[in-house]
């Protein structure tokens, strides 16, 4: 069932937009399914953060209608949503105590004492607060702050989602686990559908069931993190996923393969065929890092290479093939690099063929 | 090495030119209000030591008591209008947008007058024939209001000129502390349902605090040393009902020549302004602290 539907929605901030470029959103449809695990990754200013406020109501979108199951909530202010938002900075009120905090919203809706004593109790035993409950929470450190954030929006029983900009960026690395664990945890035991903003990959992978890839005010790909490794749906998704990200190299389309440079790679069958209705345009091969092959010399593509780094566990070279960077993952670099020339090879299982910047000749992913 | 640890001690003039300056500007005036504090001085040639009872009759002595009692009422007053008024309104400020600057602009004039200037405008402004607000008042209001008669009235001025010459610097430093408090406070606020009120309670009113201190204190020690202003518009009457201490203690030294007792009324104005400024001080670090771990 979807809980969050977006009908159409699409923002600008001067409040007329005319063409693309004046969206900080561009309009879309899109659903975020009851109870789901999503992160919403792009680079800074791609809109995240946009789309996040639409949800929780602090924004009112341009154009488009926002819904809620059935209901239409666009006009509806953020505090009669059923939703929580935890910021990228702590957001708390420094007079008061911890219990305070957390009894806040509650407090505000004039809930009766005894339920709000008894939600408080219950969410700060879930979050580990129950120590510091009496506490002032203007003393407390950056992850305690954070996860009082994120109790608050707990507290309330009609919260059914709960939004995150960010909320790990001002925690220490190492409390980073600890607290992303918890929040699975919170999930785990509640299910509330929780969307999770952030421009850090590893976060967003290890979090969320699904990650909606964002950039330049659009959603790019929908996907389970293995959906968006293996199979990017677009150029941006293979560039932004992956450390470092997917290679791609300029290619022109002849019958049922694709020719670099002198040499021939043959396409699967949909791969061509889907190049062939394409017709013209700037075709383009992509292949994870991790997938090319060294082969033997003589065999393959040869490409120059221009650096090697180890890595400790591989080493990471750095390649020209006719023009385009290659970055190659492989264990023993050394043994097949020969003046400088490292002969490679791309499995075709592996290839993606990339028309316009969008992945062709794939039928099985369909964005949601 | 241990010999030659004092061995050269010349560096001790580096301080000789600040050292003398204190003294001269400070220090030897200050030994001398200290010695004429402990006697009665007719003239230059002819004074004799009296010891404590120029403190015991500074603080029995109506023209001492007087002056002091108006000054904390004068003190109070102020602050209890221009702190709320104040806050009131750096809330209703634009917090962006083309009408920032003329707003600026406008609030900060009154900083911009020099004192006595301010008494001035005030004299002439709050006149009942030819002033306008003190003939609006007279003829439109129908208040029987005339400040140099009537010591309400002049009480009133007095407070009102204070309140247009300084709640700007109290506006304009809790609008620049306003301006500090990032977005998200306000947005989590919403989503918490927090009505108005309980975001100035709780958002606004608390990251004010360092600001807040720093505003009332210098309005205490602006409005404690007033001089210029009432002098200008009621010479601190009708009667002595609007003179405050710095005036009172200008007509002891020099209008009266009694330089023991103005001494005496002086140190001990000077002990009340280190009391309330070290209170301040206690104050205003604790709060450096508090804000410092966050």
């Amino acid at each position: 069932m979807a809980l969050i539907r977006f009908d159409g929605v699409a923002h600008s901030y001067s409040g007329h937009a005319e063409k693309p470029a004046d969206y900080a959103l561009q309009p879309m449809n899109f659903s975020w399914d009851d109870g789901g695990a999503y992160a919403l990754l792009g680079p800074s200013g791609c809109g995240k953060s946009t789309l996040l406020n639409i949800c929780s109501g602090l924004l009112k979108p341009s154009e488009g209608r926002v819904f809620f199951g059935d209901r239409d909530v666009t006009d509806l202010s953020p505090e009669r949503r059923n939703i929580a938002q935890v910021f990228q900075f702590p957001v708390l009120y420094d007079s008061m105590s911890v219990y305070d905090n957390l009894a806040f919203p509650l407090r505000n809706r004039k809930v009766q004492r005894s339920h709000i004593d008894r939600r408080v109790r219950e969410v700060a035993e879930m979050l580990d607060l129950g120590s510091v409950l009496k506490r002032r929470a203007s003393g407390l450190g950056a992850e305690l702050k954070q996860k009082i954030s994120m109790g608050r929006g707990l507290v309330r029983d009609d919260t059914s989602a709960i939004l995150f900009d960010e909320p790990l960026t001002v925690i220490d690395p190492q409390l980073k686990w600890r607290l992303r664990r918890q929040l699975k945890e919170v999930h785990k035991q509640f299910s509330h559908t929780m969307i999770y903003v952030t421009h850090d990959q590893i976060e967003a992978l290890t979090f969320a069931d699904k990650v909606v890839v964002m950039s330049d005010g659009e959603i790019v790909q929908v996907g389970t993190p293995q959906e968006l490794f293996e199979r990017p749906e677009h150029t941006f998704v293979g560039f932004f996923i992956g450390s470092p990200g997917m290679n791609f190299i300029e290619c022109r389309i002849d019958g049922d393969s694709a020719v670099i440079g002198e040499r021939r790679v043959s396409l699967s069958a949909s791969q061509a065929n889907a190049a062939a209705q394409a017709g013209s345009g700037d075709f383009k091969l992509g292949i994870r890092p991790e997938f090319v092959e060294a082969a033997r010399p003589g065999e393959g593509f040869a490409a120059r290479v221009t650096a090697v780094a180890d890595m400790g566990e591989f080493h990471l070279v750095t390649a020209d093939l006719d023009g385009n960077e290659l970055k190659i993952k492989l264990p023993d670099a050394h043994a097949h690099i020969q003046d400088d020339t490292l002969h490679v090879q791309f499995p075709s299982e592996w290839l993606c063929l990339y028309h316009n910047e969008r992945l062709i000749g794939h039928e099985v992913e369909v964005a949601a | 090495m241990n010999n030659n640890r004092f061995a050269d001690n010349r560096a001790w003039f580096l301080v000789l030119p600040a050292t003398l300056l204190v003294a001269f500007s400070s220090l030897i005036p200050f030994i001398a209000v200290v010695n004429y504090s402990l006697q009665i001085v007719f003239n230059m040639n002819t004074h004799s030591f009296v010891g404590w009872s120029t403190f015991h009759d500074a603080l029995t002595n109506e023209e001492f008591r007087g002056a002091l009692g108006r000054q904390v009422l004068f003190t109070a007053i102020v602050l209890a209008i221009e702190v709320p008024l104040g806050i009131g309104v750096a809330l209703t400020m634009p917090r962006s947008g083309r009408a920032v600057g003329p707003i600026m602009v406008v609030l900060a004039l009154p900083l911009l007058v020099p004192w006595n200037v301010v008494g001035l405008i005030w004299q002439i402004f709050a006149r009942g024939d030819i002033g306008l607000f003190g003939a609006f008042v007279n003829n439109v209001l129908h208040i029987n209001y005339n400040y140099a008669t009537g010591s309400v009235s002049a009480w009133f001025t007095v407070v009102l000129m204070s309140v247009w010459h300084w709640t700007s610097l109290i506006a304009l430093l809790c609008y620049a502390g306003l301006c500090a408090i990032p977005g998200a406070f306000y947005q989590a606020a919403r989503i918490d349902g927090a009505s108005r009120w309980a975001v100035f309670r709780f958002i606004e009113l608390p990251k004010l605090r360092g600001v807040l201190t720093i505003a009332i204190l210098l309005r205490f020690v602006y409005s404690f040393k007033v001089y210029a202003e009432p002098l200008t518009v009621t010479g601190g009457g009708p009667g002595s009902s609007t003179t405050f201490m710095t005036e009172m203690l200008t007509n002891t030294a020099i209008g009266q020549f009694a330089y023991g007792k103005a001494a005496a009324y002086g140190l001990l104005y000077f002990l009340i302004i280190l009391l309330i400024s070290y209170v301040f001080y206690i104050v205003l670090t604790r709060v450096g602290t508090s804000e410092g771990d966050q």
